[in-house]
């Protein structure tokens, strides 16, 4: 077991030993990053430090290799950060961002606490029934996401399903406003991202080996404290992962407040829409998606580099 | 006694004197009082009653499946007897958590928990007694020595060998200074010659701490090896329990004999019983004298007899002596010694082992060969089970 964690540090140091083949495979991941990613993110990079110009592209300054060193300092030299200016000057950006961070980190926080016990739940379940509760979990996925999104526009409206169950039951004598609400947005975000918290959570609990929770026992450790002490800490992958794939696209959500939220405040993912196609400013909306960008990226990185030390310094 | 490091000046006695099971007034540490255990209509543990003493190694010994882990982890706490009792010290252990029984089990799988490092894992159950740190620092500083894991304190379990993860889940379990260590298979995902030094380490720990081991194994020579007693188990029942020696030179069954080593199985009836000797009339060999036993005229039983009690020769035995002519069949070449496997005129094959006292080029014996096979009149056992 030990030589092979050797070797393939070993593979790693001597990076020029690789085959054709493996170079072929490790390339494929880069490519399609570099062609779906890296290119449209140098694009709208451009945009971004362009003179704001009405909806008309080309935006300048132009790229122009016909005029050789030139072209380049010309390029560099009618580069412009207006449309950062512009996000600095206008408190309407930063409460966006503020907004959607908030949001994110509330709901992030709400799926952690409801995904959580759901994903232990099925893990315990009987191995029969995993399979059921599996799909149940996927089973939203086979509706449209606009769909359930409208469903629950009717459900949280004025008069709908959920104060009329509320006035028969008489839990209110007045129907309270749901709709167009920052809570209504939260209840949209936690419905519609719970499995993307749910299944990877799920996935490193059921890969569990149940003697741990005996080892536990045997040494003296009552079950209540054996979750806290074995299970959450083995979990943590799957929780970082849940995570991140729910924070991350409920910062930019777009939908789900423009449907179910009020038009007092926005998010960012619906500034950067208003940006883009009604002021027409693409300049402006290409910073905000920059700094969006720039703003989720660095806590990743960090995170990673935290991993990376974490894991040099168990070795 | 709870097993405290100074205690070494004072051990246990060993195998040749320690014998607290034919002591009547001796008190067992472990009672079983006809334990049983179903799963879904499947007896896994069969009216089971044991007693295990202070000081002992016990080995549980069985093919897979016969009820010998069921048996380890009702005394651990992890199975609940549907019938019975289990005793601990004379005190009914039998519903009580495994969190709150002064056992501790070392895994097949060793269940280290991966998310801690060497001493995370060590120190986990002395956490959960709320030792004072100053004690639990010189109980894991002791056990590290003890399981030569120093210098491997901050490791993850995945940075490991097989044998280092090994100490570390018998050092977790010894750490806590258990009334009985439970050990379920805890060899058996070791490579042979480790296997071999470990159970000699084994025996050695027990030996230094005083304590009470009871291991689980299918392996027939660890139990031979590390236990002071052993027993055999099938089919949820225990056949028979006592020494190594006694169960591989009187087993008590045709089972136990066929399971334990290697055994040549002669069926028969008997035709005479004296104060020392059993003659039974077979139909391979003959008119043959066994150990003494309590079987009657006439009834139909097995001599056990192993291979290596026979003698095998070119020459005649005199006249009168346990002796059987036959054709060497196939010959297996063992190192140390060799298997004999020799057909007698009626097809039945017996096995004979000889050592190899001389180098193979002198060896004068190959297949084909007309050979005569011999044996002492006591070396064969008479079972009537």
């Amino acid at each position: 077991m030990s030589a092979m964690p050797t070797a393939s540090r070993n593979a790693d140091r001597n990076p020029g030993r690789k085959s054709w083949g493996q170079r072929l495979v490790i390339l494929i991941p880069y490519l399609w990053l570099g062609a779906f990613f890296l290119v449209p993110f140098l694009l709208v990079f451009k945009i971004s430090l362009s003179e704001y110009a009405t909806a008309q592209p080309p935006y300048m300054p132009q790229l122009d290799f016909s005029e050789g060193i030139a072209g380049l300092r010309d390029f560099f030299a009618g580069l412009s950060f207006s449309g950062y200016a512009r996000l600095a000057s206008d408190s309407l950006y930063l409460t966006s961002y503020g907004r959607s961070l908030g949001i994110a980190v509330v709901s992030t926080a709400i799926l952690l606490a409801v995904g959580f016990p759901i994903a232990y739940g099925m893990a315990c379940a009987p191995r029969r029934w995993q399979g059921v509760l599996f799909m149940l979990i996927v089973l939203p996925f086979w509706t449209s996401f606009l769909i359930r999104v409208y469903a629950w526009m009717t459900i949280l409206q004025r008069d709908g399903l959920l104060n009329q169950a509320l006035l028969a039951l008489g839990i209110v004598d007045t129907p309270p406003v749901w709709i167009s609400t920052d809570f209504a947005i939260l209840i949209g975000v936690v419905y519609t991202y719970l499995p993307f918290m749910v299944l990877p959570i799920y996935a490193t609990l059921e890969r569990m080996d149940d003697t741990l929770l005996e080892a536990a026992a045997d040494l003296g450790c009552p079950r209540w404290k054996a979750f806290w002490l074995v299970t959450v800490p083995l979990a943590l992958p799957g929780v970082i992962a849940g995570a991140i794939l729910c924070f991350i696209p409920i910062v930019g959500e777009f939908v789900i407040p423009d449907l179910l939220g009020g038009s007092g405040s926005m998010m960012i993912g619906q500034t950067l829409w208003l940006e883009f196609f009604n002021n027409r400013d693409w300049p402006a909306a290409s910073a905000v998606a920059v700094v969006l960008l720039a703003i989720l990226i660095v806590p990743l990185v960090f995170f990673q580099h935290m991993q990376a030390r974490r894991l040099e310094r168990g070795g | 006694m709870n097993g405290r490091g100074n205690q070494s000046d004072n051990p246990v006695p060993n195998h040749g004197h320690f014998a607290p099971w034919v002591d009547p007034s001796a008190q067992p540490l472990v009672r079983f009082e006809g334990v049983a255990k179903h799963f879904a209509g499947v007896t896994a543990v069969d009216a089971v009653s044991l007693d295990i003493y202070q000081g002992e190694f016990f080995a549980l010994l069985g093919p897979s499946g016969c009820g010998k882990t069921t048996l380890l982890r009702m005394l651990a706490g992890f199975e609940t007897p549907d019938a019975g009792r289990i005793l601990l010290d004379g005190e009914d252990i039998t519903g009580v958590p495994p969190h709150r029984r002064p056992v501790n089990m070392m895994f097949q799988s060793y269940a280290l928990f991966p998310h801690l490092t060497v001493v995370g894992n060590i120190a986990f159950g002395l956490k959960q007694d709320g030792l004072p740190k100053a004690e639990m620092d010189a109980r894991i500083a002791e056990m590290l020595a003890l399981t030569r894991l120093e210098g491997l304190e901050t490791r993850k379990p995945h940075q490991l060998s097989g044998g280092q993860r090994q100490r570390v889940a018998l050092a977790r379990a010894l750490v806590k200074h258990p009334r009985v260590l439970l050990l379920d298979e805890p060899l058996a995902a070791l490579d042979k010659k480790l296997r071999g030094e470990t159970q000699f380490e084994l025996m050695r720990l027990k030996q230094r701490l005083g304590l009470t081991f009871v291991i689980v194994t299918h392996d027939q020579e660890e139990a031979m090896t590390v236990a002071n007693r052993i027993g055999v188990m099938n089919k949820g029942r225990l056949i028979q329990v006592a020494t190594p020696s006694e169960i591989y030179e009187q087993p008590n069954s045709r089972w136990v004999a066929d399971f334990i080593g290697d055994v040549n199985l002669l069926e028969g009836r008997v035709a005479e019983i004296s104060a020392d000797v059993t003659t039974i009339a077979t139909a391979s060999v003959g008119t043959l004298r066994a150990a003494a036993s309590e079987a009657k005229v006439g009834e139909a039983v097995a001599v056990a007899l192993r291979p290596e009690k026979i003698r095998i020769s070119r020459e005649a035995p005199p006249d009168g002596a346990n002796r059987a002519e036959g054709e060497v069949w196939e010959i297996g070449y063992l190192g140390d010694f060799s298997i004999y496997k020799v057909r007698l005129a009626d097809g039945f094959v017996i096995k004979a082992a000889a050592a190899n006292v001389t180098r193979l080029v002198e060896r004068g014996i190959t297949i084909g060969d007309r050979v005569w096979l011999s044996w002492a009149a006591d070396a064969g056992v008479v079972l009537t089970q």
